[in-house]
């Protein structure tokens, strides 16, 4: 069976793990309240979406 | 390979999506507007509008066999749900199937209409269980049209993203008042210093 030869130094792990990043959600900010909002979605705030559509009720509190 | 194979199967058999687009079918124009996951309403919204479609061409064609016609074409697509009466907001019988609504109500409603019955609207809260997307799926109502003012361009899916993604560039055409563009510039710099640290990603 296949086994390591030389055990992994840090800076090999650290190199390795140099690409295990989050990247950040793509947001836009909502222009009726300026809360971020996810792409295509109504804004969680407010409740507009595209301009002067309040969809759902807002949720006041929380 | 599933070329050729398009829509969702939603982890069900046929009969289990047939039966799952008939509830959701009666659902939604019992309430006119319900909230479920995205991937289901974009399965729904087809199965919908095909059979509003049909009901307005019984409806306009005023010939009562062909009306018969599209009654049995329509009860054939929803089955059993067909028959459903239909409660209102207060839970109380309406007296009206399922049936009835779709040809007394809608097809009058979408006569002018060349489709496009429904409206999704993706929300930002996930499903508790499985963090599944969730969003609104509505029936116009009569006289609707487009919300797309004078800030976007006419196209649907446009204005929202639109405005917002080149705040960099302030020179975006469709910031629609001075409080929405100086509003976007503080976001700005957030969103450039929080851009910043993904340099290279291989993996999300
Ligand atoms: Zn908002």
């Amino acid at each position: 069976m296949a086994v390591p030869k030389r055990r992994t130094s840090r800076a090999r792990q650290g190199n390795r793990r140099s690409h295990h990043h989050v990247t950040p959600p793509q947001v836009q900010y909502c222009p009726q309240c300026n809360e971020p909002v996810l792409p295509h979605g109504v804004c969680p705030n407010c409740g507009y979406y595209q301009g002067r559509e309040a969809v759902p009720v807002k949720t006041e509190g929380k | 390979m599933r070329h050729r194979n398009a829509g969702r199967t939603l982890s069900r058999s046929a009969s289990h999506r047939l039966a799952l687009f008939r509830n959701l079918t009666r659902a939604l124009v019992e309430h006119e507007r319900i909230t479920t996951t995205v991937p289901k309403a974009k399965e729904l919204r087809p199965f919908v509008e095909r059979i509003i479609t049909i009901a307005k061409r019984g409806v306009a064609s005023g010939d009562p066999i062909k009306t018969l016609h599209a009654r049995r074409l329509v009860i054939a697509r929803l089955g059993p749900v067909a028959k459903v009466e239909l409660l209102d907001v207060k839970g109380e019988p309406t007296g009206k199937t399922l049936l009835k609504k779709i040809f007394d109500d809608l097809a009058i409603r979408y006569a002018d209409r060349p489709g496009g019955y429904t409206r999704i609207l993706k929300l930002h809260k996930r499903r508790l269980g499985d963090a599944g997307p969730t969003a609104i799926i509505e029936l116009l109502k009569q006289g609707e049209v487009k919300a797309a003012k004078r800030s976007a361009a006419p196209a649907t899916t446009a204005p929202t993203p639109r405005p917002e993604p080149k705040p960099e560039s302030a020179a975006t055409p469709p910031s629609e008042s001075p409080e929405a563009s100086a509003s976007t510039n503080s976001p700005t710099g957030q969103e450039a210093a929080a851009s910043e640290p993904k340099s290279n990603e291989s993996q999300s």
